[in-house]
């Protein structure tokens, strides 16, 4: 520290004593304006209400929204059947098959036959079930095609089941094909989650990208990076300021989606899950630097906060950060391998709920470093200090 | 307490366009100096170059006997600066920015009610900056250039867009400043600030240094008429032009004017005379050097 080297100028200055201070007084001068400015950024962000909506809220009700609807279609409620009468392949079913009956369909008995297919007809019911001589019948309305389809296709097994089941019965021997199907993840997975890690996401970049744009131009418009130019703080305790408010932003927003996700949505964590943390650091790296790359060219806020969108939504929808990306063309799953929000979401979802170990960070925390040192030399270069 | 200021043929251009012109003054320690001139002049340039925040094309600066463009930490925390736009930290109160702004230049945040109460912003220390009026802002400002017990302070039109009470009340916040000792280096195009506020005044105009002097001192070279105002009916026109000492008689929509370089002479006459209906007397102004100097036509 050259500073510390020279005699104190001028006995009138106002250097105050800093020998209370435990560290060195080196440190203390490079400690305290970085506290200070630390401080004032996060006061500036709780204090403005819109900027905690976009940042917080905004996410959130996405969570919300996603985590609602694709948590009812993933573990869709069984159908409702009538079965009229006796119907063995159901009654007669051993425990265990039935049970998984069960889980497919909700059975609710009725006597009459027309009145249950009133019910049917009324949408009350999805199909009845009849049983003469060994032939099940299943009747469905066509006003609900798809969910008739589903209790065909469930019928069809039951009966294939019991038919399994008589020829083992009878030959003694296992029958020559079976069939099994399951998902890859997990037996438990739904959609709650894909889109908790995919959506924190987002929310980190988001708030990052627009965080370091919106403070950029605003301090360059107000002209207080001029009167910080002129004040002995040097420019890497700013920029650190920005890092740490924009890390302790990203990490309020993990504690709160993880929290909901877990509390209201039944959110599964793997072991690995606080391997996020070091995932959530690079990609504030990353998405700061973008942002100040938006702030360094946009001469007004309005300007920079209209291009962190540009480049931020689209970038979320091909990281998957709305929804997967498996069935997509190969050429966008190209593109999105280029997208820094794709790896850290990647890296997101194998903590969190792929139950892979650390290994699993180490690629997206290289990307998404290697993302940051780019984009920061381009607004290093690109920087300005007045509007 | 109190710092000399050089400038040393300071230039500055800016491609084809040279906002500064090999000005060169002296600032002694201790002294209220002002920077006068219109819009565009280049004063603002001048000033920014002495706090630092430019490096001369060519010439030579030294605050302090230093080089401010160096932008080193020992100079900077001697300097206090007030910046042309309301630099603050976005949603602090009154009292944060000062904290902020002290822990920046490392002093310890215990003079902060004193210097609120110096600006007159006692009563607003909790309000966050986006609610103080225009008034307020500049002189929170100032304080924020205090924060650190500077020893010298530049002020870069500091009284701009304020109401004339408002004007006043920071006149007397700008003289306390400077009678603690501290040298005060202020831009402005109100004549009358400079003349109520400043030791010394530079006339400055595309980039020129014009004049140099006390306001008294530059107002007497002028030698500037005194004009005596009456009521149109008070005198004939005529009378009026045969008065010993008139230069020059017009009659306009106010009344009669008459300039005069002995105004005692023309004033007994009109006494004599009982002609004193609607008198007014005004002697020169450091406006009407200013405007002699750099000339009246209009500039945005």
């Amino acid at each position: 520290m050259s500073t510390e080297t020279e005699p104190e100028t001028g006995t009138s200055t106002a250097a105050p004593d800093r020998s209370g201070s435990s560290t060195g007084a080196g440190d203390a001068r490079a400690a305290r304006p970085l506290k200070a400015l630390t401080l004032a950024m996060f006061k500036g962000f709780v204090r403005d209400r819109m900027t905690l909506f976009w940042a917080i809220a905004f996410p959130l009700m996405f969570l919300v929204l996603f985590g609602g609807i694709f948590t009812d279609q993933g573990q869709s409620r069984p159908a409702d059947v009538i079965v009229v009468g006796d119907v063995s392949v159901i009654d007669d079913a051993p425990t265990q098959a039935r049970e998984a009956i069960d889980r497919a369909i909700a059975i609710t008995r009725e006597d009459d036959l027309d009145a249950a297919l009133a019910k049917v007809r009324d949408g009350d019911a999805t199909a009845v079930v009849t049983e003469e001589g060994g032939e099940v019948t299943v009747r469905y309305s066509a006003a609900d095609a798809v969910a008739g389809a589903q209790i065909q296709g469930v019928m069809q097994a039951i009966v294939q089941q019991a038919n399994t089941a008589v020829y083992q019965q009878a030959t003694g021997e296992p029958p020559a094909f079976t069939f099994t199907a399951s998902q890859v993840e997990d037996e438990s997975l739904q959609a709650i989650q894909y889109v908790t890690p995919s959506l924190l996401g987002w929310a980190v970049a988001m708030s990052a990208t627009f965080g370091a744009a919106a403070n950029l131009v605003m301090w360059r418009k107000s002209g207080l990076l001029r009167r910080l130019r002129l004040a002995p703080v040097r420019t890497s305790s700013v920029v650190l300021a920005r890092v740490g408010v924009s890390l302790v932003i990203a990490l309020v927003q993990a504690v709160i989606f993880i929290g909901l996700g877990v509390g209201a949505f039944g959110l599964q964590l793997s072991g690995w899950w606080p391997l996020v943390v070091p995932l959530l650091l690079a990609g504030t790296l990353a998405f700061l630097s973008i942002g100040m790359l938006a702030g360094a060219v946009s001469k007004t806020e309005e300007g920079a906060i209209g291009l962190a969108n540009f480049i931020v939504l689209p970038m979320a929808f091909l990281s998957g950060s709305f929804f997967p990306l498996d069935g997509a063309p190969a050429w966008l799953r190209a593109v999105s391998n280029a997208l820094p929000l794709k790896h850290l979401n990647q890296g997101m979802l194998d903590v969190m709920v792929r139950e892979q170990g650390p290994s699993a960070i180490v690629l997206p925390i290289v990307i998404l470093l290697g993302f940051a040192a780019v984009f920061a030399t381009i607004s290093a270069r690109l920087f300005r200090w007045e509007a | 307490m109190g710092v000399q200021i050089e400038v040393d043929q300071l230039t500055m251009r800016y491609g084809d366009v040279t906002a500064v012109d090999g000005i060169s003054f002296t600032v002694a320690p201790g002294e209220f100096f002002g920077l006068l001139g219109p819009n565009g002049a280049g004063k603002t340039t001048t000033l920014e170059t002495i706090e630092g925040l430019r490096s001369p094309t060519s010439g030579r600066v030294s605050v302090a006997g230093r080089d401010p463009a160096r932008r080193e930490p020992d100079l900077q925390r001697r300097i206090g600066v007030q910046l042309q736009s309301s630099a603050f930290f976005e949603r602090l109160t009154a009292v944060e920015q000062l904290q902020t702004f002290g822990a920046i230049y490392g002093v310890p945040a215990a003079r902060l009610d004193e210097l609120l109460e110096q600006v007159g912003l006692t009563e607003k220390a909790t309000a966050q900056v986006e609610d103080l009026s225009g008034g307020q802002k500049q002189r929170l400002s100032i304080a924020c250039a205090l924060v650190h017990d500077p020893d010298v302070v530049f002020l870069d039109e500091p009284t701009a867009a304020l109401d004339p009470q408002a004007r006043r009340n920071l006149w007397d916040v700008l003289r306390g400043i400077n009678d603690s000792g501290r040298t005060v280096v202020l831009t402005t195009h109100y004549m009358e600030e400079a003349e109520e506020l400043c030791d010394r005044v530079a006339i400055v105009d595309h980039g020129r240094l014009l004049e140099l002097d006390t306001p008294g001192a530059l107002i007497r070279k002028l030698d500037a008429a005194t004009r005596i105002g009456l009521a149109a009916e008070a005198i004939a026109l005529e009378d009026a032009r045969g008065l010993p000492g008139a230069e020059s008689v017009r009659l306009d929509g106010s009344g009669l004017v008459i300039q005069t370089r002995e105004p005692a002479t023309v004033l007994a006459e009109l006494g004599r005379r009982e002609a004193l209906e609607g008198l007014s007397v005004s002697k020169g102004t450091l406006e009407d050097v200013f405007l002699d100097l750099t000339g009246r036509e209009y500039r945005a």
